[in-house]
């Protein structure tokens, strides 16, 4: 006789392999990019027409680049959630499904790693 | 069992195509539409941000694209497209409380989310070219 609980034994079993994690995320980072989204669209304001030099001066404050760091994982992260969901909606030939999920993963990371060493190499490389 | 999902030859329920489309109804797609929108417009984010840290030649570079006619136009969809998901995101989140659900006020919300979206949009640019 097994000693494991109805819910223990059925965990991780559904098709989706996670419960509500998606759906929590999606809303945490839905939240966090309220203000995030708030503050970028305020520091592209402040920039625009100010040339190389000032921009560079701007984003390697440490200030922004702590910003910047939360911004795009916060934006990545609810994104590549929300394409997922996209693609499951409408992709329903299996492999060209696990395909496209496995490329929208790589996007994000893609594009969160051009990001972040933007962000490190304007706020170190002086 | 997995291959019960793969049959694309299943008919599928008649859905989009047959009903009229409402305000609710169009604002939900709305949403999806800024969503993926964003998607790639992050992507053209990076890629500016990243020219900065690539070196003033290139920057000036990717800068004059953005700069063009077809760059700002492409700019101010983004912006507009980030606004809209933004309101409609933050609708979710009200509705998640259980609130805001009534049929009237709704359809009621759709229609402004539209007028408020494209206002603040340029209201955002507005004040962009003033700062600039």
């Amino acid at each position: 006789m097994s000693m494991r609980t109805p819910l223990g034994r059925v965990r991780g079993l559904g098709s989706a392999k996670d419960g509500t994690e998606h759906f929590w995320m999606q809303r945490v980072t839905a939240v966090a990019n309220i203000p995030l989204v708030l503050i970028g669209l305020w520091l592209i304001i402040s920039l625009v027409g100010d040339d190389y030099q000032m921009v560079v001066t701007k984003l390697s404050s440490p200030g922004w680049t702590v910003f910047l760091v939360l911004f795009a994982f916060s934006v990545l992260y609810h994104m590549r959630l929300g394409l997922q969901v996209v693609i499951e909606d409408y992709i329903h030939t299996e492999w060209t499904k696990i395909l496209l999920l496995l490329l929208n993963t790589f996007f994000v990371f893609f594009t969160g790693a051009m990001f972040v060493f933007a962000a490190f190499k304007l706020a170190f490389g002086g | 069992m997995s291959e019960a999902s793969t049959g694309s030859k299943r008919p599928l329920s008649p859905h989009l195509t047959i009903y009229k489309p409402i305000p609710t109804m169009v604002m939900s797609i709305m949403h999806r539409i800024t969503g993926v929108a964003l998607y790639f417009g992050m992507f053209l984010l990076t890629w500016w941000f990243f020219s900065a840290a690539a070196g003033e030649d290139y920057f000036n570079w990717v800068n004059g694209i953005f700069g063009s006619i077809i760059g700002q136009l492409i700019l101010f969809g983004f912006s507009w497209a980030l606004v809209h998901h933004m309101l409609g995101g933050i609708k979710h989140l009200v509705q998640d409380s259980g609130r805001a659900m009534e049929k009237a006020f709704t359809t009621q919300m759709a229609k402004a989310h539209v007028v408020v979206s494209a206002g603040l949009t340029v209201l955002v640019w507005i004040v962009a070219y003033l700062a600039g």
